[in-house]
């Protein structure tokens, strides 16, 4: 069990590294989230009533179309440089590899929604209330990274990938847009966490039903 | 090998029957091969003949559709993890991150093969490929031969029984093909098993113990070295393979 946590950090750590050095990824999905984000703002020019209902839909579509981008990128990267036939070859149990890329792509989401978060707050002048949409990004992103590593690693291998992905991806994971949206829309309607718990435990049993059924079949996604 | 040395041969690769289809394609048919321990193998062939889909189907990377083969005595079919921790594998990929140092690079493979004593087999590694004094720069500013290098220090981490290498040379200038040779005949004065493919008859020729020739997903032919020169070689594989 140890030496299956220290190859999932090792691979982590590793894709956190290149990361770090070319920003190939962080890059790509952050500036496209940004131009998505400033045309939904200037379009719109919402009054503060109708601003909290849309708000949230804005956030999670920008989301989740920057998600896909970085998921592509992620085992796409790997698989035209060759890199992934070296890890692919290495004794790893190939659900270490896929919890390691999962984690890998959630940190990558979580760090584009900390940037963009307090910027969309700002420029559409709309309160943040940070503490319960803590919750709610998380276990959104989460469910999204979850079931988007499987399917962005089963993409990979087709010849349209880019656009197999979204396909594959989002029919599956609507659910945890809808609960999301949803959660993020009481929220940013000033209501505290206890109202969103439903909405909460809806994303808690999506996370977790994908994450084992994603671990599981993940070995199988990956052969050729 | 005559069948009475056969029986008595502890052999490190066995492959018994192997075919693989892709679709209707027939890319292996019905593979016959063994290698002993410490043997160096060269097998040749031209492209498309069946040599990369034979050796990633002993690095488990690819599943045959027929027949079965043993990887240290270890079964392809079902014992794929235990496999890919006792062969070393060098394509003509290098299998690298370009964006980590050489140094990073085996560090995070040698967590991977769970390597004791990292930073001196890094250390070692590195000096017998001739990459010590660039280890600290990021591998995309390696030149190709380089990164082949490293790619076979790599594969080395983990001293695996196996080494199977798909093309090594391939894309290499002389220079870089003649310093790779001198690390690949370190390996079999070593006594390293070693099954190497390729299409180019000069390369492997004096290191290698055995030969055979690959052909249109068939073993065409097989014999000792020693036997032959080059000459008789090439010869060999024009009547099988129609070139050379």
């Amino acid at each position: 069990m140890i030496g299956f946590i220290s190859k999932v950090f090792a691979i982590l750590g590793k894709d956190l590294t290149a990361e770090i050095r070319s920003r190939e990824i962080l890059s790509g999905m952050f500036i496209f989230a940004l131009l998505v984000i400033l045309i939904f703002n200037f379009a719109f020019e919402l009054q503060r009533g109708e601003l909290a209902s849309l708000a949230a839909g804005v956030l999670w579509v920008t989301f989740a179309f920057a998600g896909v981008l970085g998921l592509n990128r992620s085992f796409v990267l790997e698989k035209d440089r060759g890199s992934l036939e070296g890890l692919l070859l290495s004794p790893v149990d190939r659900g270490a590899i896929y919890l390691a890329k999962m984690l890998g792509n959630l940190i990558f989401i979580l760090v584009t929604e900390a940037i963009l978060v307090p910027l969309f707050a700002f420029v559409s002048n709309l309160a943040l209330p940070l503490l319960p949409l803590l919750p709610v990004l998380l276990l959104g992103s989460l469910g999204f990274s979850a079931v988007g590593t499987v399917f962005a690693a089963m993409a990979t291998s087709t010849r349209t990938r880019e656009i197999m992905l979204p396909i594959l991806l989002f029919p599956v994971v609507v659910p945890v847009v809808i609960a999301a949206v949803k959660a993020t829309e009481v929220v940013f309607g000033g209501r505290d966490l206890s109202s969103v718990a439903d909405w909460l435990r809806i994303l808690i049993a999506f996370d977790v039903i994908f994450t084992v059924v994603s671990f599981l079949t993940f070995e199988y996604v990956i052969s050729e | 090998m005559n069948s009475g040395a056969e029986q008595q041969i502890q052999w490190e690769v066995e492959v018994k029957g192997l075919s693989k289809y892709f679709g209707p394609r027939p890319a292996l048919r019905g593979i016959n091969l063994g290698i002993a321990r410490g043997e160096f193998l060269a097998l040749f062939g031209p492209n498309g003949a069946g040599k990369t889909t034979l050796i990633r189907i002993l690095a488990t990377l690819l599943p045959p559709t027929a027949g079965t083969a043993k990887v240290a005595g270890k079964d392809i079919r079902r014992e794929g993890e235990g496999i890919r921790g006792l062969i070393g594998f060098v394509s003509h990929l290098p299998l690298l991150y370009d964006n980590l140092t050489a140094r990073e690079n085996l560090s995070f493979f040698g967590r991977l093969y769970s390597v004791l004593d990292l930073e001196a087999r890094g250390d070692e590694l590195l000096e017998e490929v001739g990459l010590t004094h660039r280890q600290h720069d990021l591998v995309r500013t390696y030149s190709r031969g380089m990164q082949q290098r490293l790619a076979l220090a790599r594969a080395l981490l983990h001293d695996p029984a196996v080494l199977l290498l798909d093309e090594p040379y391939s894309g290499l200038d002389p220079q870089a093909v003649e310093r790779l040779q001198e690390v690949l005949a370190g390996l079999a004065r070593r006594n390293k098993t070693v099954l190497l493919a390729t299409h180019n008859l000069e390369e492997g020729f004096e290191i290698s113990h055995r030969l055979a020739i690959l052909a249109q997903g068939r073993i065409v032919w097989e014999g000792e070295r020693d036997a032959l020169d080059r000459q008789e070689l090439r010869a060999l594989y024009r009547q099988y393979a129609g070139a050379g």
